[in-house]
């Protein structure tokens, strides 16, 4: 099994903090990891992303040709990375900022109104948590306990946001699993 | 054992390098290294050791010479446009025969360039910038549990032979995030005794430590005759290289650092589309592991060189088994990462031999 | 038959500004001294002559907002290439813009030297107590316990030193006919230094010797502070370490007051 996530948005997104809090939950499940985070060469307040590789055995490149699944934040980020994707792949959009239709059609998609479900327990800034966790149960290469777990040791020493990310994990699970 | 943590490229070097010893370091920031010095300015402290953010690059690199004047296990780190200006310290180190470790992050060049990964800088690492007859062994680590082990050895190399070493990785290497296993802190104790080093002369006789030999007998060429034995003897025991799927492979493909960890996802690849290929991966690029190169280079191979430059290892490819078999390139100049797929695509075509991708070359 | 209205223009972009967007951050201080200097310019009527040397630092793609010749140099040799060009070309205006770290850091020497042989060169010094481009890691001019990257826990003299005052070190070579420090964190400020960056272009244009401008200029970026909030640090606790106003001035000129 090997399995490549790539995590695209603008900075201040937490983007690069979903690869993290995906890299730990896999690491504590015992899997092999790597998450490569690309840095600006593009200007401050551009975009971010990284990508996060699972798998059983030895990992190769740190570099992904096609990810399995793409998480986009954003509309660029979307128009940069779709057509990289695996066909029958994922893509997961954050629908509070993607207005955007997805032009491919031999992948599945999963649409999640992120800032509208934080909201509810509590605060908009947990969007990419609500996000982490529809995308974990999606996929289910974490569940959601691990999720948390990997949250918790990705965020080690930050225990004050600890309640509201297990929540907003919770609640992306739900997102999923309910479909609403 | 101790446990498994997932860490940073450049912390991962910053906490291998106190476990081994190193209590006296002096950088200058530059992307995409700073997680390194700033990793260190908190951990020296802990460990009793000393960090120092010198003026420059300059300063940094002859701090170094004075700390390890003294005997302490010595680092300092930067990227390509940093370490053209530490060239003149590391020349002076090994004229001096001063141990140092050495870490350059590379980035695209030449001048400024960007801060993407490259590797256009194995000319600067493996032949060095600064004056005289003088070799830097060079670690290319490909992975973040390799990056402990090279660090390791790094400062053992230094210390074994008396000479700067270098660690030789790009900004990939540097942000990438793996999970690793530490070793224990080396004893300090037990770290092998400096009889050379400046100490107070209590007891016994003043020590000088210099590299100018003015003398009219010879003097400055029986010092560069016996560096030359040190670096006879280096290359001797210390080549190191790995390979993987080589055994039945028609074509081998050689890279370094990161390029080799693109290139082995291109390899499996390939072998599903039943191309026999396989990698030979240089860990230390000086000295170069020519002799096992040369033997792979059997009749009927094919070597496939892939860089994240335009070409530079493969000169020492080609001082390896020119002429014995046929070599391609093909290289990604710094600023754009190149995906499994794309080194796929070369390596297809130099089984075909269509040219479409990468060039041969010409000895 | 109605009157054509008549406009008067009383607000626009310098001439030696081009029309381009900056990728500095809100509130950062080098877009308002981009400003002040091609105001200057405009005003002297030096943009076509002007030749500029821009740092490696935040400001280092200066070239795309300046509308005048401009060369890069490497890390801190600023005013060691704007030598180079002011000899070979004495009657160009040749300046140079460098932040803390590439001016009073790497660059020490060259800054030295230049200012004591008395280059006829305006140099342009962007004093934000940190390293912007790099991300926040320690200057030689970060202040006593303030947090940087490579300083945690703030600076801290035993480990990381003093605080430097290049400017007050550069006023004691004979070579140096002006320098003075002021800073961009309100109105009445900025229009201090816009004055002072005039009156050191003016000691070049008259071959007096070598000047330097140090602004005070918010990094909220790095600071970790918001646009106001940074405007009040360089206030209320720059100023204490860096006072502003005139550290020498040797040109005989009279200010009008
Ligand atoms: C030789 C060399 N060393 C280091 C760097 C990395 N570097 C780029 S800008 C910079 C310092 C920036 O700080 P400052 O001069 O204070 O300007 P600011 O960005 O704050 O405006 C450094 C260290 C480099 N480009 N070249
Ligand atoms: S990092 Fe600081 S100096 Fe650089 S552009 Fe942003 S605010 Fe300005």
């Amino acid at each position: 099994m090997i399995t490549r996530t790539t995590f695209a948005g603008f900075g201040g997104q937490g983007v690069l903090v979903m690869g993290y809090v995906m890299s730990h939950g896999a690491l504590l499940k015992g899997l092999n990891v790597t998450y490569f985070p690309s840095y600006g060469a593009e200007m401050r307040g551009g975009t971010a992303n990284c990508t996060v590789t699972l798998s059983d055995a030895k990992i190769a490149s740190p570099v992904a040709s096609q990810p399995d699944t793409l998480v986009a934040m954003n509309g660029p980020s979307l128009e940069k990375f779709e057509n990289r994707v695996v066909e029958n792949g994922l893509v997961v959009l954050n629908a509070s900022l993607i207005e955007e239709d997805l032009s491919r059609k031999d992948v599945t998609l999963l649409t999640v109104p992120t800032a509208e479900l934080a909201r509810e327990v509590g605060s908009d800034r947990a969007a990419n948590m609500i996000m982490i966790g529809a995308l974990s149960a999606k996929t289910g290469l974490l569940s959601q306990e691990e999720t948390i777990k990997g949250m918790r040791a990705a965020l080690k020493g930050k225990d004050k946001f600890f309640e509201l990310n297990e929540k907003a994990i919770q609640r992306g699970f739900t997102f999923v699993n309910n479909g609403k | 054992m101790n446990e498994k943590v997932l860490m940073r490229g450049s912390d991962i070097i910053g906490e291998a390098s106190v476990r081994a010893g190193c209590r006296f370091y002096a950088g200058y920031p530059i992307t995409p290294q700073n997680e390194l010095p700033e990793y260190l300015s908190a951990r020296m402290v802990e460990v009793g050791g000393t960090f120092i953010q010198g003026e420059s690059e300059i300063a940094s690199i002859n701090m170094l010479i004075g700390a390890s004047a003294v005997g302490s296990r010595v680092m300092t780190s930067s990227s390509s446009p940093g370490i053209a200006l530490k060239q003149e310290g590391i020349s002076y180190m090994a004229g001096l025969e001063l141990p140092g470790v050495i870490v350059n992050m590379m980035r695209g060049g030449p001048g400024l360039g960007n801060i993407s990964p490259s590797a256009a800088d194995y000319f600067q690492s493996t032949r060095g910038g600064g004056n005289g007859d003088y070799r830097t062994p060079v670690l290319a680590p490909a992975g973040c549990q390799e990056l402990i082990e090279m660090t390791f050895l790094a400062f053992d190399l230094a210390d074994n032979y008396r000479n700067p070493v270098m660690i030789l990785g790009d900004g990939l290497m540097g942000q990438v995030m793996e999970p690793v296993v530490f070793p224990d802190f080396l004893d300090l104790n037990k770290l092998p005794q400096k009889d050379w080093a400046l100490t107070g002369c209590v007891d016994r006789e003043a020590r000088a430590i210099f590299s100018m030999y003015l003398g009219e007998k010879g003097e400055l060429c029986q010092h560069n005759l016996e560096l030359q034995e040190k670096y006879d003897r280096i290359t001797a025991q210390e080549q190191r290289w790995e390979t993987i799927m080589t055994d039945d492979a028609d074509l081998i493909v050689v890279a370094y650092g990161t390029a080799a960890r693109i290139a082995e996802s291109a390899i499996e690849e390939v072998r599903g589309q039943g191309l026999a290929a396989g990698l030979f991966r240089p860990i230390t690029l000086w000295p170069f592991p020519t002799a096992p190169l040369r033997e792979l280079a059997q009749k009927g191979r094919k070597i496939a060189v892939f860089e994240l430059c335009l070409g530079q290892m493969v000169e020492d490819v080609i001082l390896s088994v020119g002429e014995r078999v046929e070599i391609s390139f093909h290289g990604v100049p710094g600023g754009v990462i190149p995906t499994p797929a794309e080194v796929a695509e070369f390596l297809n075509s130099v089984a075909k031999g269509d040219g479409k991708v990468g060039r041969r070359i010409e000895v | 038959m109605s009157a054509e209205p008549v406009y008067k223009k009383v607000f626009g972009r310098p001439e030696s500004l081009k029309e381009a967007a900056t990728h500095y951050c809100p509130g950062c201080g080098h877009s308002i001294a981009h400003r002040l200097v091609a105001e200057c310019l405009d005003e002297l009527g030096l943009r076509e002559k002007t030749i500029g040397v821009p740092p490696v630092g935040c400001a280092v793609l200066a070239y795309n907002y300046f509308n005048f010749d401009m060369i890069e140099a490497p890390h801190g040799r600023a005013l060691a290439v704007a030598t180079g060009i002011k000899r070979v070309q004495p009657d160009k205006f040749v300046l140079s813009y460098q932040g803390d770290g590439d001016l009073a850091a790497i660059g020490t020497a060259e800054t030295i030297h230049a200012a004591n042989r008395g280059e006829m060169i305006s140099a342009i010094f962007i004093n934000n107590a940190i390293y912007g481009m790099t991300g926040g890691q320690m200057a030689p001019t970060t202040l006593l316990g303030q947090n940087a990257t490579t300083a945690p826990g703030g600076r801290d003299p035993e480990l990381h030193g003093w605080p430097i005052d290049i400017s007050r070190m550069l006023a004691l070579c004979d070579g140096v006919v002006y320098v003075e420090r002021c800073t961009l964190s309100s109105i009445k400020q900025i229009r201090k230094a816009k004055k002072a960056i005039k009156k050191s272009f003016q000691c070049q244009l008259d071959r007096l010797g070598f000047s330097l401008v140090e602004l005070l200029s918010p990094c909220p970026t790095n600071w970790k502070l918001s646009t106001q909030d940074s405007w009040d640090w360089v206030s209320e606790e720059m100023v204490k370490v860096y006072p502003v106003g005139v550290i020498k001035d040797t040109t005989g000129y009279e200010d009008k007051k």
